[in-house]
């Protein structure tokens, strides 16, 4: 096993894929000479060359919508949006056209495209380059919603998105680029979509995270094991299909559910998660389902301050962990 | 080289007896007697297709309909032009009833999709009528969204460039379109990489209500081309024969250099949808007007006076399309729903 980061491995699977199979393309702003603002394809367009790799104009809609159209001719289309927050001018193609191909030709036309978003924050990346899209694409039925938090779920994930023949949206956090590093074996390996993962197995919370919160949620869980707190963290990996079972087993096993992410707290992944369980495992609570969330303003801003009191962090994870513990 | 001009090219209003007169001289070169023949029978069983459909919306049995009266010969002419070339892809847009309808289908078909009934072949009841995909004649709409479909068109004719296939997408949309920023963002990136894509805007001078000099400050949306670089042209599109031969010729541009615009001058017979009443916003007279120049009665003046169709064979063809007509829509009417069962499936492919 080498260490890798995250960044690396994405740059790996895109690799390995456009190696494996002629069909997959790689389109968007600067992924050619440039490779990426993030490096995510540097050295694929010397490798692949230009009709391959195809540096875009600055017109997200037409990423999206040029991809797709490409995917129905059957060609393997991964799109790139190069922050997040620049998806919006894309949105109709992804949740308007994409996620409604399928259903709309009654199963005729099929859409193999992945389209890589890096979003969230921490980065001092203020309100247009911070952003958390998730909920939007989780709440779109016909979409596939990836998030990895690690390198080696980066790598198999992004593998088996790209061979899906459903249009995916491959959410990258943009701090874990870099900063998160482990272990990725060397060779051919692929994640199924839609099986969440037992970071951290535990009997007393259950923690539901994904991207860089799931880190923090680590984090926390350690931080108050040494309080005698024992908390299963569970990473969804994939929004959407959502991994229901792993979610209610774990919760059947704790009796408590704190759920923690990026992104605003209302209409979001957790009071999804929080009605799941409600619905499904409420006689096995013994306290309130309680949610570490993006507070409800429009992203988190620029000023450090302002950042660090946006971001759900460790301390206030573990302070949550705490509080429910009490129950 | 571009395509040469071409030849019937709109200059006034209530033109279109002199362009057919033009046509009538000669047949282009690759267009048969039986090619006529054969594209004024499509046009009449559109046409009374067309006219059944909106009736049956007044009967309570069709929910919606956008009608493709007055924009026939553009829609057949370039139909015709695909057919002869063989290797297109088409993307229509919502009111393409006649070229979905000519591409290929049933007259049992379409009335099952504007009832939606189960075997409606684009969608199987899920989308508005013949919205979907109709792959075996080579054609995906996905929406309703105007201009959506131009990106996708791009998309699919460099797939088509990837894979050392020489199809060429036609993408057709209204005037209203045009003014979406997809249009141009589809347009200037076909330019950028050259791609075989035929953009076909069926300009009838009205985006639902809002007429042309309000949706733009230019005459001819077919002028923006050179904005792009590439050829743009102003057809008569109530000229079967001009736009066909137009159509042959941006194919044949398309595949070998790149993208080409027409812009087909057409006239739009009914209101917006069936839920429209244009009595609110167009002149009492200009329907009327635009009716002289019926693209289904020129092209039926033409095969008379080229003696290819006797008058009676003329008769004969319409009561055949009523009959076609009568017929299909007493099956439809007839047949099953969707089964509620289907509600979930296709969410996801695989």
């Amino acid at each position: 096993m080498v260490l890798k980061s995250v960044i690396e491995a994405v740059r790996e699977a895109l690799r390995e894929e456009m190696q494996r199979d002629p069909s997959v393309f790689v389109m968007g702003e600067d992924v050619g000479a440039r490779g990426g603002v993030f490096l995510a394809t540097q050295g694929l367009v010397e490798e692949f060359g230009e009709n391959r790799i195809i540096d875009t104009p600055l017109a997200e809609a037409s990423i999206v919508g040029i991809a797709l159209g490409a995917a129905f001719r059957g060609q393997r289309a991964i799109p790139e949006i190069q922050f997040s927050d620049f998806v919006w001018p894309s949105v109709n193609q992804l949740i308007g056209e994409a996620a409604r191909t399928c259903y709309g030709t009654n199963g005729a036309v099929q859409v193999p495209m992945t389209v890589r978003i890096p979003y969230g924050g921490g980065i001092r990346g203020g309100l247009f380059h911070s952003q958390n899209v998730e909920t939007h694409f989780f709440h779109t039925p016909g979409l596939k919603v990836v998030t990895p938090c690690t390198p080696y779920d980066a790598k198999g994930l992004l593998k088996s998105a790209i061979r899906d023949n459903n249009p995916v949206v491959f959410l990258e956090h943009k701090k874990t680029y870099r900063l998160v590093r482990g272990e990725v074996p060397e060779g051919e390996y692929t994640l199924p979509l839609g099986q969440a993962d037992i970071k951290r197995p535990g009997s007393n919370i259950t923690a539901v995270s994904y991207g860089l919160t799931l880190h923090y949620c680590l984090e926390a869980a350690q931080e108050v094991a040494a309080e005698g707190i024992d908390v299963e963290v569970v990473d969804l990996r994939t929004l959407s299909p959502l991994d229901k079972e792993t979610i209610l087993s774990s919760v059947r096993k704790t009796g408590k559910l704190l759920v923690a992410h990026e992104d605003n707290v209302t209409g979001g992944i957790g009071a999804e998660i929080a009605a799941l369980v409600a619905d499904e495992a409420f006689e096995y609570l013994d306290g309130p389902i309680v949610r570490v969330c993006g507070p409800d303003i429009p992203t988190m801003p620029f000023a450090q301050t302002l950042e660090d009191a946006y971001i759900p962090d460790t301390a206030k994870i573990a302070a949550a962990l705490r509080r429910l513990s009490e129950y | 080289m571009p395509p040469r001009k071409p030849r019937a090219r709109v200059n006034a209003r209530n033109n279109g007896g002199a362009a057919v007169a033009e046509a009538s001289a000669a047949l282009p070169a690759g267009l048969s007697a039986g090619d006529l023949s054969d594209f004024y029978r499509r046009m009449a069983f559109c046409r009374a297709i067309d006219e059944r459909i909106w009736a049956l919306n007044r009967q309570g049995k069709v929910p919606i309909a956008a009608s493709s009266q007055g924009h026939e010969a553009a829609q057949l002419g370039s139909l015709l032009a695909a057919e002869k070339d063989g290797d297109c892809f088409l993307f229509p847009y919502y009111r393409d009833l006649a070229l979905k309808f000519a591409a290929g289908l049933t007259a049992e078909e379409v009335m099952r999709s504007f009832m939606g009934k189960a075997g409606d072949p684009y969608s199987n009841g899920r989308q508005f009528p013949l919205q979907g995909a109709d792959l075996p004649h080579k054609i995906i709409q996905i929406s309703n969204v105007v201009a959506a479909g131009l990106t996708q068109s791009v998309g699919y004719a460099m797939a088509c460039k990837m894979r050392g296939e020489g199809t060429v997408a036609l993408v057709y949309f209204g005037d209203g379109a045009s003014s979406q920023g997809e249009t141009h963002e589809a347009m200037n990136f076909a330019s950028v990489h050259s791609l075989p894509v035929v953009f076909i805007c069926e300009n009838n001078r009205y985006a639902i209500s809002v007429p042309q000099r309000k949706q733009m400050g230019i005459e001819e949306i077919a002028s923006r081309a050179a904005g792009y670089g590439f050829p743009g042209f102003t057809i008569d599109g109530m000229d079967f024969i001009a736009c066909y031969e137009a159509s042959r010729e941006a194919i044949n541009h398309a595949r070998s250099q790149g993208p080409v615009l027409l812009e087909m001058r057409v006239e739009r017979f009914m209101s917006h949808t069936t839920d429209d009443d244009d009595r609110r916003y167009r002149p009492t007279d200009e329907v009327e007007q635009a009716r002289l120049r019926d693209p289904l009665v020129s092209l039926g003046k033409l095969l008379l006076e080229q003696g290819i169709l006797t008058q009676q064979e003329i008769d004969e063809v319409a009561s055949s399309a009523l009959a076609a007509v009568d017929s299909a829509t007493d099956i439809a009417d007839a047949a099953s729903p969707p089964d509620v069962s289907s509600l979930h499936q296709m969410v996801y492919s695989g």
